[in-house]
């Protein structure tokens, strides 16, 4: 399990930035939720990955699972959202103002990168 | 327990939910609101500033959870400093905004002005590092709106590039606090700095790193080298009262070093006392070279002006990274003067921009416009301020910090950089005011434009500020040491937030 996760964050992370890097805003907006999707993977196993432990406070039962990680990432997968809802509205704004999805809003040349 | 603390954090919220319910009535009242927001803010941090005088640092337990378990809240000197450095500055940049009529531009200036304020009090007060990600979403959120408030394509090109990089830098900040929490089992600063005192060497590289990455997550606030390339467009295309505001947001990032690395990474920290001290150092003086060339190549006053917040906060960064009491007492001084000189030099290169009609604020020659003198005397006077020269703030924050230099083992470094810089950045700021004040094209007709006289209220009261810095520099400074004082007693931060003795 614990390769699995590691290999998804990681692949996850480094998805993430190679599409953040592109010059296209929509690769931009999939490259910054594929970090937020590592980050909390990344933060969920922060409270150690771990098999039968309880959830909720129980008579008679001595091991937990940390509580606090899934908080965390509660918290994160929200305010990820949300600004991935803000830049999604702003990039639409950005192709109408600028008439392009170019990050540095540049117009389209016929011999212009193709990324 | 004193509900004190909560209340510059409340305030805002609650005054942004008024506004918004309150533009159903009319623009006039969203305004009257949002400056008796402003007033009580004010107010209440004066008398937060009079408690901690008083008790020297007042906790807030969030719902009364204890300690390391509930979010706390904490304000001390250097808190409530930050505090009123805000509110002075946001009622300023207010003022200017309503006068020129600039709040009118979109719907929601005002509601997004006074969220902006509620997530920069949250950061500057909360104690637990998640929460203050939390805080940052809410100040960074509502800059970005702000950011693009008001038209144009360049507004938007550098918004998106703003709000790009600052995604990222919330992703690493994850990243940084979720390595942190899974190594030392908490959130809470007081018992993090605790919980690296007691850290066994073999999880001190993990704990190491983690520090590293929230070292560039703030150094990305504070816009450090190699981090800063989103700083000067933005701040120079956005309107002028949300630029004035901004001139906080790089302080922010010098305000969190300042607290979590100079908590958690001091004086208790054992082998990883201070370790990023010499990263802060080099590279703050890199930024600092960097935006001295800045100044020079910047072909219009506003593009030069964000460089000059850059520049003050690569000061900023070499002067904690000096690492000692007297140093942080003068980024403290520094600090509180270098933000409302940006702000009110922002506020007067819109007004330039206006009065010079379709030469704007470029750095070349324009035929005689309205108020020539009146304004560029303000100009000579932000000029002298700005670049660190006698009598103003900005020669006696300069010089508190030359000083305190003497004791680095860097100083011929530090020595060099900041005074060759400074030099660069007062002969380009000779050659803009010459250019634009002096070197006008005589034989082409008069430009017309004009602003009533209390456009440039807002500017003079920045100007005062300055000038009551100097007046009043004794007590300043002395209150400035006894916040170094504090932030470099780390077990006394954390006896009074986690109630133990240590």
């Amino acid at each position: 399990m614990e390769i699995l996760i590691a290999l998804s964050i990681g692949i996850l992370t480094g998805g993430g930035i190679f599409l953040t890097l592109k010059s296209r805003i929509f690769s931009v907006v999939l490259g910054l939720m594929m970090l937020s999707y590592a980050v909390n993977l990344f933060l969920f196993s922060m409270g150690r990955l771990s098999i039968n432990k309880a959830a909720i406070l129980k008579d008679g039962v001595q091991n937990y699972a940390d509580p606090l990680p899934q908080a965390l990432v509660l918290t994160a997968i929200v305010i990820s959202f949300g600004m991935t809802a803000f830049l999604i509205v702003l990039s639409l704004r950005a192709k109408k103002e600028l008439g392009s999805d170019h990050i540095d809003g540049q117009v389209d040349t016929k011999n212009g990168d193709k990324n | 327990m004193s509900q004190l603390v909560i209340l510059p954090i409340l305030i805002p919220l609650f005054s942004s939910m008024l506004i918004l319910f309150a533009k159903m009535l009319n623009h006039k009242t969203q305004q009257t609101l949002s400056f008796l927001a402003l007033f009580f803010l004010n107010v209440v941090n004066i008398m937060a500033l009079f408690a901690v005088l008083k008790n020297h640092t007042l906790v807030y337990q969030m719902g009364n959870w204890i300690a390391p378990y509930g979010i706390t809240f904490v304000l001390d000197y250097l808190s409530v400093t930050m505090l009123l450095v805000t509110s002075i500055l946001s009622l300023g940049s207010l003022w200017y905004g309503v006068k020129l009529k600039i709040d009118g531009d979109g719907v929601n200036f005002h509601v997004l002005f006074q969220l902006l304020i509620f997530g920069i009090n949250g950061a500057f007060l909360t104690g637990d590092v998640f929460n203050l990600f939390v805080f940052f979403e809410v100040l960074l959120l509502s800059s970005y709106a702000l950011a693009l408030h008001g038209n144009g394509k360049l507004r938007v090109r550098f918004g998106m590039h703003y709000m790009v990089i600052n995604l990222v830098g919330s992703t690493l900040f994850l990243f940084a606090v979720g390595a942190l929490y899974g190594i030392l089992g908490t959130l809470n600063i007081a018992d993090m700095a605790l919980k690296v005192s007691q850290l066994t060497p073999d999880n001190q590289g993990v704990v190491a790193s983690a520090g590293l990455l929230l070292l560039l997550v703030f150094g990305l606030k504070a816009a450090m080298f190699p981090l800063y390339f989103w700083l000067p467009g933005t701040y120079a295309n956005t309107s002028a009262p949300v630029a004035a505001m901004f001139a906080i947001m790089t302080k922010i990032g010098i305000y969190s070093i300042i607290r979590v690395h100079g908590t958690i990474f001091g004086d208790l920290a054992g082998e990883l006392s201070y370790y990023y001290i010499p990263w802060i150092l080099g590279l703050g003086i890199v930024t600092l070279i960097l935006s001295t060339v800045g100044i020079m190549s910047a072909k219009n006053l506003k593009t030069q002006v964000a460089y000059f917040v850059l520049s003050s906060a690569a000061t900023l960064q070499i002067s904690i990274g000096i690492n000692s009491p007297i140093a942080l007492s003068s980024t403290i001084f520094y600090l509180i003067q270098s933000t409302f000189v940006a702000a009110g030099f922002f506020l007067l290169s819109d007004t330039l921009t206006i009065l010079r009609g379709e030469y704007k604020d470029y750095i070349k020659s324009s035929p005689i416009f309205k108020k020539r003198v009146y304004i560029g005397s303000i100009f000579f006077a932000y000029a002298i301020a700005i670049t660190g020269m006698p009598p103003l703030s900005g020669f006696l924050a300069k010089s508190m910090i030359l000083y305190a230099g003497l004791e680095s083992s860097h100083m011929s470094l530090i020595y060099s950089s900041i005074l060759i810089t400074s030099f660069f950045m007062i002969i380009s700021l000779t050659r803009a005011g010459s250019t634009i004040f002096y070197n006008v094209i005589e034989d082409k007709k008069h430009l017309e434009k004009n602003v009533t006289k209390s456009t440039i209220h807002p500017i003079i009261y920045f100007l005062i500020t300055s000038v009551l810095m100097v007046l009043f520099a004794n007590y300043i400074t002395a209150f400035t040491d006894k916040i170094s004082t504090q932030i470099f007693d780390v077990k006394g931060y954390i006896q009074s937030v986690l109630g133990v003795s240590l």
